[in-house]
């Protein structure tokens, strides 16, 4: 018997109302107290093609996918033979059996349940759409009686959810009694998976990515947002407008504290923050790779000009148009380099809601403070998928960081104000805004190289002398960062694995399972570029590193090369790129087959 | 060679109402070539603002790439300057202007950086009605690069090189026009009596002010056989009235008595007055501003002057209703929720 641990996979239709009863499932299980990790896996597609839903349910607290299904949901006979080939041998292959199954796909290691969905539901309502959404509530009940789900958690969980519809509770709980009912009658017999209640999650929420970004930039001071719209980043900018109609809607007037403007491309959507930014304002937008390569244009005018800019990049699966709804870390290079001439920029690598809300609004200040482009690079994955996250939260007492800007007083005081001025040593120099002082502090912004008072220069020696301020900078940025977090392992080890974003659910699942067998490594997890002293240090002090990433150009340790020098025989990459978020046993796999090649040549 | 601007000026240079001589309105020293038309507009800006008592520190230039987009540091030195990237100024106005709403915006563009790589950007500045001023100097070539055809170039215009246009020229005005501009205006660089109340009316005006200036390349497009050329432009030019542009407050003054006049409330209380104005002639008419437009090109006239006004026109602020304060002015406790809301949040995510 597996407790609390075991995968689900529904196989639906798209457009047909699956996502909120597969996610009503989903959410029963966190009330149950027990970690619940789903993933979307959808087609670029409206209406019509086969979309699934994988729930991955684990006592331990694994928040990664795991291969092998344990119980598939086939509602779709589009995707049966695709959906009986993936259960496990012992799995269980739940069907709507209105229709007979083919014999093509009846395996003998694996046991059906048959259930006639269509049929129930058609028996019990005459309305089209009805029939359909409530054939959705069935499988519920259905999987609620099968493992043993608590039924009142989904009362709960309606009378949530349709608080001021309140006539649809019953017929919601209807029809998950007509699922449940069924398996009563027909199935009595328990299966071997099945959930238990626990105390798992304590004061957890269960969030998406993108709307913790679009949190974190109403909470991090942005009142402006610019964006094209691009899967899978879209939602980050929706939630960024929902939120903002709730905290940001000005009682008396009625009018917005925020403005959203919906660009004509990504040019012109990050030309409109870099716009918004140099006069003072905190915007942002997002968006994904074909947008970022878009982008570059932009980012290397800001890089050089020294304007503040926010952009979160929701990677998915490149190059070119590539695989919009998978999800892949594969903007890494572009992001760290975006743009021609010798351009670098921040970097941050969110791996769970919390980090994607509190990075964001720590983005305002940073970009601010070094005045220059901020890019954090997350996923579909993380942005498109919820997860069990540790709560937000906010320092009441925190003050934005706005960074070195004169105010008129300080322009009167400054006894010799120049733009791009090193006045500090820290490579950051102090700007003005328009409409600050009616005398002093004006200056012309461009891209072409300047001198240190913003006027055009041909000088070598000027030019010369303002990149190399914006390579003390870079060092400035080093220590401001989010520094990496170190896993040191309980025995001494000399081998080192490093991983990023949401390779990190998986990575630490896969050091628990190499520890069960006796290989201990340390690990890191990287969280911000350019790379800080722990990071620094770490890849020292270990003979052999392990970097998870991805894409499969290893662009991470690519990275590692460029900026730090590290000789390629020390870095042994682990590449997922097929789209599908990567796996513990992908990694597991890797490293131990890797380290039983070395035992053997020596 | 080093350029050195000469500073001496008359003792009694005339004050605006702010204290200012018209000085305090130039910039640095112009590095295009002599004659360039663009000088001619830059010295009819810095007269526009100096007129209008305009404060410099309130006024933002933004620019784009080419030899248009380099005069905003010809001009209005104590303002702030945003020289951007070619062809993407009306992006880097929008983001400005959203973050600050009462800045005046003072576009400059050439007619590569509008009509050929800015094309995209240029359509859609319209559609949302920023408010800004938005001047193309337009020359009908590519000056930095040394005179190849823009897309203003009329069909049938020939270069420098001898070599003659094939394709039909993108008319900006008339774009303008259709894509629903609600202040269109076209003139000539070198008719400066024109230009300085046209760019005062376009700064007054709330929402996007197109100026189409034609201002000829003296080094690679002024040419016999170009339709962008001194000689031709002042063959060829049809005003549709004179133009005044009245501040608030300010007796008007009629100095013509024969044609037609009309005047149109700005909604600042200023006034535009137009004096012997065109027969059959409605510039509050936009259909009538579009048939006049085709006619002219019909008849090889190049039109100048308010071609079309609608002083009612609602800019982007007011479509999308934002606060009256500028948003880069609202406090951290106006824009942070605090950590009391955030409980909230979580116990909905639970």
């Amino acid at each position: 018997m597996n407790i609390n641990d075991f995968v689900v996979r529904f196989a639906n239709v798209n457009g047909t109302g699956s996502a909120s009863a597969n996610y009503l499932f989903t959410k029963a299980i966190f009330r149950m107290g027990v970690p619940v990790t789903p993933k979307n896996i959808f087609p670029s597609n409206i209406q019509g093609l086969p979309t699934w839903y994988e729930v991955r349910v684990s006592e331990k607290g694994y928040l990664g996918r795991r291969e092998g299904i344990d119980l598939m949901v086939a509602v779709n006979p589009q995707s049966f033979a695709q959906d009986v080939a993936s259960v496990k041998s012992g799995g269980y292959f739940l069907y709507d059996s209105t229709k007979k199954l083919a014999k093509e796909f009846l395996r003998d290691d694996i046991n059906y349940i048959e259930i006639p969905l269509m049929e129930i539901s058609n028996s019990n309502y005459s309305d089209a759409r009805q029939r359909q959404l409530f054939k959705n509530i069935i499988y519920v009940g259905a999987l609620c009686e099968l493992l043993k789900i608590e039924f009142n958690v989904f009362e709960d969980l309606f009378a949530e959810q349709f608080k001021g519809k309140e006539k649809l509770i019953p017929l919601n709980v209807t029809a998950l009694q007509l699922g449940m009912n069924y398996i009563k009658e027909h199935y009595p017999n328990t299966l071997n998976i099945k959930v238990e209640r626990r105390d798992l999650l304590k004061s957890k929420i269960l969030a998406e990515g993108n709307a913790a970004c679009a949190l974190g930039a109403v909470y991090g001071g942005a009142t402006f947002a610019a964006w094209y719209p691009i899967t899978p980043s879209t939602s980050v900018i929706d939630g960024y407008a929902d939120y903002c109609k709730q905290f940001r809607i000005d009682k008396e007037t009625g009018r917005k504290n925020y403005a959203i403007v919906q660009a004509e491309d990504e040019l012109a959507a990050m030309g409109m923050v870099l716009g918004a930014m140099w006069n003072g304002a905190r915007a942002f937008t997002s968006t994904s790779g074909p947008g970022l390569s878009l982008m570059n244009e932009f980012l290397g005018l800001a890089y050089f000009a020294e304007i503040p800019a926010v952009l979160i990049d929701v990677q998915r699966t490149g190059p070119s148009t590539g695989m919009p709804t998978r999800t892949q870390q594969s903007d890494v290079l572009e992001a760290a380099y975006a743009s021609h001439g010798d351009t670098k920029h921040v970097l941050l690598f969110p791996s769970n809601p919390k980090e994607c809300f509190d990075m964001t609004a720590d983005a305002f200040d940073l970009a601010e403070h070094l005045q220059t482009p901020i890019i954090m690079l997350t996923d579909l994955d993380l942005g498109m998928n919820d997860h069990i996250s540790e709560p937000y939260e906010w320092n009441d007492l925190r003050q934005y960081n706005r960074g070195k800007v004169l105010t008129a007083e300080g322009l009167d005081a400054a006894q010799q104000w120049g733009r791009y001025l090193d006045v500090d040593g820290d490579g950051i120099p102090y700007r003005t805004l328009p409409g600050t002082h009616p005398e002093k502090g004006s200056f012309f912004t461009r891209g072409s190289s300047h001198t240190e008072y913003a006027a055009y220069t041909e000088s070598s020696d000027e030019y010369r002398k303002g990149m190399e301020r914006l390579l003390k900078k870079w060092d400035t940025a080093k220590t401001l960062v989010p520094s990496s977090i170190v896993y040191p392992s309980k025995k001494k080890s000399d081998t080192g694995v490093i991983f990023f974003g949401t390779s990190t659910y998986s990575a630490e699942e896969a050091m628990d399972k190499l520890a069960e067998k006796n290989i201990h490594v340390d690990a890191l997890r990287l969280r911000g570029f350019p790379f800080d002293k722990a990071f620094e240090e770490f890849v020292s002090s270990h003979k052999q590193i392990f970097v998870i990433e991805q894409n499969r150009d290893a662009q991470l340790k690519s990275l590692m090369m460029i900026e730090l020098g590290t000789e390629a025989s020390k870095l042994h990459s682990v590449l997922n790129f097929d789209g599908m978020p990567i796996t513990a046993d992908f990694i597991f796999n890797q490293i131990a087959s890797s380290f039983k090649a070395q035992v053997s040549n020596t | 060679m080093t350029y050195i601007k000469p500073k001496f000026r008359h003792p009694d240079l005339q004050k605006n109402k702010l204290g200012y001589t018209i000085d305090y309105y130039e910039g640095s020293l112009s590095t295009l070539c002599a004659g360039c038309g663009h000088d001619s507009i830059s010295g009819a800006i810095i007269r526009a603002c100096f007129e209008a008592n305009i404060e410099p520190h309130k006024v933002a230039k933004m620019s784009g790439i080419g030899c248009s987009s380099k005069t905003p540091a010809y001009f209005l030195s104590n303002s702030h300057g945003f020289n951007s990237v070619h062809g993407r100024m009306p992006s880097v106005a929008t983001g400005a202007n959203m973050a600050n709403r009462d800045l005046i915006y003072f576009g400059v563009s050439g007619d590569g950086d509008t009509a050929s790589i800015g094309m995209g950007q240029f359509v859609h500045v319209i559609r949302r009605n920023l408010n800004m001023v938005y001047l193309v100097m337009n020359n009908g070539c590519y000056g930095l690069t040394k005179g190849q055809d823009s897309a203003t170039a009329d069909c049938g215009s020939k270069n420098k090189s001898g070599n003659i246009n094939l394709y039909e020229g993108i008319d900006l005005v008339s774009l303008g026009l259709e894509l629903g501009a609600g202040f269109v205006a076209q003139s000539f660089s070198g008719d400066k009596g024109q230009l300085v109340p046209l760019i005062k009316a376009a700064m007054a005006h709330p929402g996007f002010a197109l100026i189409n200036v034609v201002s000829p390349c003296v080094t690679f497009n002024n040419n016999v056989g170009s339709t962008k050329s001194y000689d031709y432009i002042r063959e060829h030019i049809e005003a549709t009235s004179t133009f005044d542009f009245v501040p608030e407050m300010t007796e008007i003054k009629t100095d013509y008595s024969e044609g037609e006049t009309k005047q149109i409330a700005m909604h600042d209380g200023s006034l535009i007055q137009l004096n012997k104005l065109t027969k059959d002639w409605d510039p509050t008419n936009r259909s009538s501003a579009m048939n006049a437009m085709l006619n002219a090109k019909e008849n090889n006239e190049f039109l100048t002057g308010l071609i079309y006004i609608n002083p009612e026109s609602l800019e982007t602020h007011e479509l999308i209703q934002t606060s009256k304060t500028p948003l880069n002015q609202l406090s951290q406790s106006t824009l942070c929720p605090g950590n009391m809301a955030l409980a909230e949040i979580n116990a909905d995510l639970r």
